[in-house]
């Protein structure tokens, strides 16, 4: 449940379920997120703009003419939350090439982790993956968890440019840049694969909260000619 | 009859369709985007008598060379803007911001360059010819949403503009001029307590300089190292415009419009939602500070620059 509400700025509220990163943990978060998502919906909450469900973070933001903090908060605490996540058994495959040219960080990931590339890939390629949330630009995916054995930092600085389709990992996490964008983490191959896909309009995230993903490697050949 | 439009002559170095934003969609990924400064898009709308939500062209530093075809518009421009209207019998008028113009077809309306801030507002009255995509007109061209399938304009394109009526037309000015003031108002953020003393004295004490690398996303600071001493990366979570993020490099960044709408580098404040007009019109090279403010100031404040803007908006009536 909720350990604390905090005000991030003036205008949202920091919603924090605990500092692990789990799945169970994460399922509250979705709960009262597709709660209040509903009750917003319905009008039944004034002036909530947004809501960014996170592995144990929930954001809302709110119009500042509309409502504030202390409103806001007040909602938030006397709500009641149904289980309302659903285990969505959505299997997705992901192709990934992993060539010299899409690998960006592998010098970095074999230097710090201590193992070679085909051992880091093949620890990588053996596990199905969780999503636990989609953001940071439309439609990635963060997944988790890695491999105990291939967990790194981000980038000290973050790259200004990341390309499209890069696959990153961090810590016990994985995700795709579904748009080029800066971001720190580090970067071991690329999808041909659509993500995010805008003519969805009700749907236009391929990997939604709660799907399990597994990837396979592709040759730079299969990379170029990718249909979809 | 053929639909107006302007033919670009020159599209300026960002120029983008933008309005209030885009909302609801912070869950898969989608940031607001909207007009940087929404003080200045609101009165570009006003002055032109648009619904305040209408679609404005947005653009950055230099901004776009048009020529107006098969109508007469009314429009205005909205920020800090150098701009020059060249008439179709080659007269060149010399561009006042903050009131309406009657550009007849055939007239050309060179926007050549922002002054002492980084983003101006083009209205047209009646508004632009255009879809909108999820219940915004914005542009994000990281995502490749919005009109012009989400990118900025080029030379080839058009921009479609509604008909309208412009008989009657009635000069409208509003006596509006932003105050350029280098300090930012802020509340502590979420990871206060990540950052040592001296970094938290730095970060309110010493002046940073805004970089080159400044755009709709966010701008990054440099200056004095804000050095954690807890952990320089998070667990990945939500932002919003305005938070302050430092990661392990000790330079800030901001969040601005399009930014990611989560981030693994702990926050340090976040600006308040009344200065997010002047933190989006910082330029690179110029050095700014911060200053600590509680969420009760923040939110009377805030109320103040509301009214205000209320007041401004009703002036040109």
């Amino acid at each position: 449940m909720i350990k604390n509400i905090l005000n991030l700025g003036d205008a949202a509220a920091y919603c924090d379920f605990g500092s692990e990163v789990n799945e169970t943990i994460n399922n509250n978060v979705i709960n009262y997120f597709n709660q209040i998502s509903e009750l917003t919906k319905n009008e039944k909450i004034e002036g909530i703009t947004n809501l960014t469900p996170s592995y144990n973070k929930l954001i809302i933001s709110y119009d500042l003419t509309v409502t504030n903090f202390k409103k806001i908060k007040s909602i938030i605490e006397n709500l009641e939350v149904k289980e309302t996540f659903k285990k969505n058994n959505k299997e997705i495959k992901i192709p990934i090439c992993c060539t010299e040219d899409f690998s960006l960080d592998f010098d970095r990931l074999t230097r710090k982790l201590k193992l070679n590339k085909d051992k880091i890939l093949e620890l990588y390629l053996d596990k199905e993956y969780f999503c636990y949330m989609t953001g940071f630009i439309a439609g990635m995916p963060f997944l988790g968890d890695t491999d105990k054995n291939i967990r790194c930092e981000r980038l000290e600085t973050p790259r200004v440019r990341v390309p499209k389709g890069s696959i990153g990992i961090t810590e016990q996490f994985a995700n795709i840049y579904t748009f080029e964008s800066p971001g720190g983490w580090n970067i071991i191959g690329n999808t041909p694969k659509r993500i995010f896909e805008i003519k969805n309009l009700n749907q236009p995230a391929l990997i939604n909260p709660g799907d399990k993903v597994k990837f396979y490697q592709i040759t730079k050949d299969e990379y170029l000619n990718w249909n979809e | 009859m053929n639909k107006p439009y302007f033919e670009i002559l020159r599209p300026g170095i960002n120029t983008t369709i933008q309005d209030k934003g885009r909302y609801n969609l912070y869950h898969i990924g989608v940031s607001v985007s909207g007009a940087i400064d929404q003080r200045n898009y609101k009165l570009a709308n006003c002055l032109v008598g648009n619904n305040l939500d209408e679609a404005v062209i947005e653009f950055a530093y230099q901004g776009p060379h048009l020529k107006l075809k098969n109508a007469n518009i009314n429009f205005a421009i909205t920020g800090d803007i150098f701009f020059k209207i060249i008439r179709k019998n080659s007269k060149i008028e010399e561009g006042e911001c903050y009131r309406n113009y009657l550009l007849e077809e055939g007239d050309q309306l060179d926007i050549i360059s922002t002054k002492k801030s980084a983003y101006g507002y083009l209205s047209v009255s009646g508004g632009l010819e255009l879809q909108k995509l999820w219940k915004s007109y914005s542009t994000n061209t990281k995502a490749k949403i919005g009109p012009n399938n989400g990118n900025k304009y080029s030379s080839d394109d058009k921009i479609f503009i509604t008909n309208s009526d412009v008989k009657n037309f009635l000069e409208k000015r509003i006596d509006y001029k932003a105050l350029i003031d280098n300090t930012i108002r802020v509340i502590k953020g979420t990871n206060f307590n990540y950052f040592s003393k001296q970094a938290i004295k730095n970060f309110f004490n010493k002046e940073f300089l805004v970089t080159n690398l400044a755009d709709r996303m966010g701008i990054r600071l440099k200056g004095h190292k804000i050095e954690n001493i807890k952990n320089t990366n998070i667990k990945s979570e939500g932002l919003v415009k305005g938070v302050i993020q430092v990661p392990a490099d000790g330079n800030p960044i901001i969040m601005l419009s399009d930014h990611g709408t989560i981030g693994g580098y702990p926050k340090i404040a976040n600006v308040i939602s009344a200065d997010l007009d002047a933190v989006g019109q910082l330029t690179p090279g110029s050095n700014i500070n911060f200053k600590e403010v509680s969420l009760e100031e923040a939110e009377n404040i805030f109320k103040a620059y509301s009214e205000e803007t209320i007041k401004y908006l009703n002036e040109s009536n």
